[in-house]
């Protein structure tokens, strides 16, 4: 069903957001005041997929580069708009509503930037079902919708366009270069398709679940019950259904470089009883790819391993993770349509230099994960 | 022995220590000039236990005034931020995210300017002097009197926020204080910023305050260090407090539930502090206070600090009590309390003379207060335990029982027992404690070096960096038995050869007092 987002909504959606972002994304804070400044009082409509016109011409808009550079060098503001009207008037056709293309992290703010100085709906769907590092990791590319032609502008009326024809890896690779000629950030409008085209290759409703989880933790907090219990609940009913919790422990090291416009890194966190003799780690690019517990893979990309609170479930992004914090570390599962052979061959553990196999977190032997 | 003071917006506590043992407790009203209420509380700890200056080995002094004053939104400088960044950042400026009634306060200024890196080092603009000066300008003919200055990715560089200061102090003259961000915070621009406004705006206090404690302390024969608690619990010396006033922004947090810790000998428990303004409430995990984990907001305002995480409420001994709603706070008389309040023949009904009323404490003159409406006495009071309740409920991150304890003077509002949480613990000295958490103090020793990172080199870096304030802690006094790294942060330069990084370390420990 279609609905109206006010910036009531921002906060809760803005930590769904970071829980979906598996540590990366960027902190959609900032990606919220964006959006607060543009809306004011008005709301934006939010369109289901399932409820879309097949012709409806739909053009998704999103940040790109490295989360550490976003919380410091924040935007002029007329970018994502620039990046949309770009591919507009290259097009020779304008947009009927943008969408999300990662719903974690500040991307699920970006399009509500560009709808609320627009006027333009945004359709409740996208295509990488958390955040991923890399533009070609869509499953509108998987499933046969290519990101090219792409727009790309800077802070400075920069405008780029990018057509690679069906070769998304290397618009991908071509649009990296020019963010970080332009300093790490830049913004795009990529992936224009139809309704129909929508509906066959997008992941529906998770602004929708983002805000529902968002809400869901704070829910829970004023009430005084569980919220992690909350998170398990809100996913048992969507395409996410199985939560598990991987560790608990302290943050005992993080280490991180920006490299190639991205964030890569490992953080290890140490157990709470040092007697136990348990290690974990995770090593990520942007977002978390991997959780080793003892060594073995507990979960691993594309499912999702969010790190959170140790208590309040507050998600904590990989630039936010800090000696000495306490955690918890969740495993979520991820819909079918991401994990096809197709699916991992786009954005499973060998698109990202893993050796491992990709084994669902709900799989993963039992007698490896603590009580 | 040494002298822990703890300075608050109503009352000044302090305590004469040996070790960790209490040789005498006092309070005293806090007095405008600060200076006059450490005088007299210096004077009572004497009349207690008798002590010469020349014994005294060291004065560990709290203050929650910067923190009060930035609540409260009084006796804040007139204050710019100036972010170099342009054309970025344009579209979340200085300020933003700030209240609209804290931003009148501090009559703030904010302007954009040229400048700032990349993160790869490359300058996003050049510096431009003359936009610089013209600010300035505006500066002086808006009156102010202190500036803050943020520059993108000034953590990685930060020599242009230097020169613009040049530039800045060059046009508005040497009276004009500045803050820059590159020495207050961390990489996360609007945190790093709002910080450092905070620091500017509390600079002309600052240096108020140090001169009050100074003088205060130096008139009586001590010529011992002075030393202000940080947030952290380390201690910082007066010089520094004058430049980074914001440093010290939650140490009465952190006074308060140390001192909560060693005089109710409970590890894991909600401390309510209630001194003359608010009530701060925190939780002591295994000794420690639960720190924040991402962002801390401070009087609404999102920085990046590491501090307890404190949820404080407008309720205090000083607090004013409105009979139309039964409600009190925010407002407070402050130190005026023994002027003020209907107790000591003043004539504003504040939250003090409501306990005096109800028999809960024997302050001032009962008497004045016994015309006072029962059922309003017994309303005010519940609303207040009610209150309080609610948010030791709202930082308890469970619904499993926690005990409560009650330090600090303004406690006697709360009664025996609180809703939900049942009989509230007391300790021996609960009015002093936040003196007492100052006292035991704690030293650090802080590296923040550039580091050339070799490739397979980096444990071993790391375990020297943190080697090294562990030593640097115990070279300033820590017992070495008691040294843990307590913050630690890493951030690539990536414009600088040979993997360059910075990294800090902080070590901190207990103050070995020797005997």
């Amino acid at each position: 069903m279609s609905w109206t987002l006010t910036a009531a909504d921002l906060p809760d959606l803005a930590r769904g957001a970071t829980l979906l972002g598996t540590g990366g994304g960027g902190d959609p804070y900032i990606g919220r005041m964006l959006v607060e400044r543009v809306l004011g009082d008005r709301g934006i409509t939010i369109l289901d997929p399932d409820e879309i016109a097949d012709d409806l011409f739909v053009i998704p808009t999103a940040q790109m580069g490295a989360p550490t550079v976003m919380i410091e060098k924040i935007p002029a503001g007329t970018e994502p708009t620039l990046a949309l009207r770009t591919l507009e008037e290259h097009l020779g056709r304008t947009a009927d509503a943008t969408m999300p293309i990662e719903c974690g992290g500040i991307n699920s703010m970006i399009p509500l930037v560009v709808a609320a100085e627009t006027g333009l709906p945004v359709v409740d769907a996208d295509g990488m079902g958390r955040a991923f590092p890399e533009l070609s990791m869509e499953t509108f590319a998987v499933y046969g919708v290519h990101g090219s032609p792409l727009a790309l502008a800077g802070e400075r009326g920069e405008r780029v366009i990018i057509d690679t024809g069906d070769d998304d890896r290397q618009m991908e690779w071509l649009a990296r270069g020019i963010t970080i000629r332009l300093g790490g950030v830049g913004h795009i409008a990529e992936y224009a398709m139809t309704g129909a085209d929508v509906r066959r290759t997008a992941i529906p409703r998770t602004l929708s679940m983002a805000l529902e989880l968002g809400r869901a933790i704070r829910l829970a907090r004023e009430r005084k019950t569980s919220p992690f219990d909350a998170i398990a609940e809100t996913l048992s009913t969507t395409l996410y259904s199985h939560l598990r919790e991987l560790f608990v422990g302290k943050v005992s090291d993080v280490e991180r470089r920006t490299t190639e416009g991205f964030a890569k890194g490992r953080a290890v966190i140490s157990p709470l009883d040092p007697a136990s003799g348990d290690t974990f780690e995770l090593q990520f690019q942007n977002e978390n790819l991997i959780a080793l517990r003892n060594g073995a893979c507990v979960a691993i990309v594309p499912d999702l391993i969010c790190v959170v609170d140790e208590e309040t479930a507050e998600p904590i992004t990989t630039e936010g993770l800090r000696y000495g914090q306490r955690v918890r570390v969740l495993g979520i599962s991820t819909p079918d349509m991401m994990r096809t052979p197709e699916a991992l061959a786009a954005f499973g553990p060998g698109a990202f230099g893993l050796s491992e196999e990709f084994v669902p977190v709900e799989h993963v032997d039992r007698a490896d994960v603590p009580a | 022995m040494h002298i822990g003071i703890d300075v608050g917006g109503t009352n000044t506590d302090a305590v004469l220590m040996d070790g960790t043992a209490v040789l005498a407790g006092v309070k005293q009203s806090t007095t405008p000039d600060v200076t006059s209420g450490i005088v007299s509380a210096i004077e009572e700890l004497r009349r207690g236990h008798p002590f010469e200056g020349a014994q005294v080995t060291a004065v560990m002094i709290g203050t929650t005034h910067f923190i009060n004053a930035l609540v409260q939104a009084r006796r804040l400088a007139p204050t710019a931020a100036l972010r170099l960044g342009l054309p970025a950042t344009r579209a979340l400026p200085p300020l933003i995210d700030w209240p609209q009634p804290l931003r009148e306060a501090i009559r703030a200024r904010s302007y954009l300017a040229h400048g700032g890196y990349e993160f790869d080092g490359r300058p996003i603009s050049p510096l431009d002097p003359e936009e610089l000066k013209r600010h300035a300008v505006d500066m002086a003919a808006n009156g102010v009197r202190s500036v803050a200055i943020s520059s993108v990715f000034s953590p990685v560089n930060h020599d242009l926020e230097v020169e613009a200061a040049a530039i800045v102090a060059g046009e508005l003259g040497p009276d004009v204080a500045i803050s820059l961000s590159h020495e207050i915070g961390r990489i996360g621009l609007l945190e790093r910023e709002n910080a450092t406004i905070i620091n500017a705006a509390l600079r002309e206090l600052a240096s108020e305050i140090v001169d009050g404690l100074t003088s205060a302390v130096r008139s009586h024969g001590i010529d011992a260090p002075i030393f202000l608690s940080q947030n952290d619990g380390t201690l910082m010396d007066e010089d520094y407090v004058r430049l980074y006033p914001v440093a010290t922004f939650a140490s009465g947090p952190t006074n308060s539930m140390r001192g909560a810790a060693v005089t109710s000998g409970l590890e894991t428990c909600a401390v309510v502090d209630v001194g003359g303004t608010t009530a701060d409430i925190g939780l002591l995990v295994n000794g420690f206070p639960r720190e924040t984990t991402t962002e801390v907001t401070v009087a609404g305002i999102r920085t990046n600090f590491r501090m307890p995480d404190v949820l404080s409420i407008g309720i205090g001994g000083g607090s004013l009590v409105d009979t139309a709603t039964n409600e009190v706070g925010p407002e407070s008389v402050g130190y005026r309390l023994t002027s003020d309040a209907l107790v000591f023949g003043g004539s504003t009904l504040t939250a003090t003379d409501i306990a005096v009323a109800a028999g809960r404490a024997d302050i001032g003159d009962a008497d004045l207060v016994r015309h006072l409406d029962r059922a309003m006495v017994g309303a005010v009071l519940d609303r207040i335990a009610e209150r309080i309740s609610e948010a030791v409920d709202r930082m308890r991150t469970s619904a499993a029982p926690i005990p409560v304890v009650a330090v600090g003077g303004g406690s006697i509002l709360l009664p025996d027992e609180l809703p939900i949480f049942g009989a509230v613990h007391r300790p021996e000295n609960y009015a002093v404690a936040n003196a007492i958490g100052a006292s035991i103090a704690q030293v650090g020793g802080e590296i923040d070096k550039i580091y050339a990172v070799e490739p397979g080199r980096r444990d071993a870096i790391l375990d020297e960096v943190r080697q090294e304030a562990v030593d640097k802690a115990i070279a300033a006094g820590a017992k070495p038995r008691s040294v843990s790294i307590v913050d630690f942060d890493e951030v690539p330069i990536p414009y600088l050869p040979g993997n360059a990084t910075r990294i800090r370390a902080k070590a901190v420990g207990d103050l070995d007092m020797g005997q």
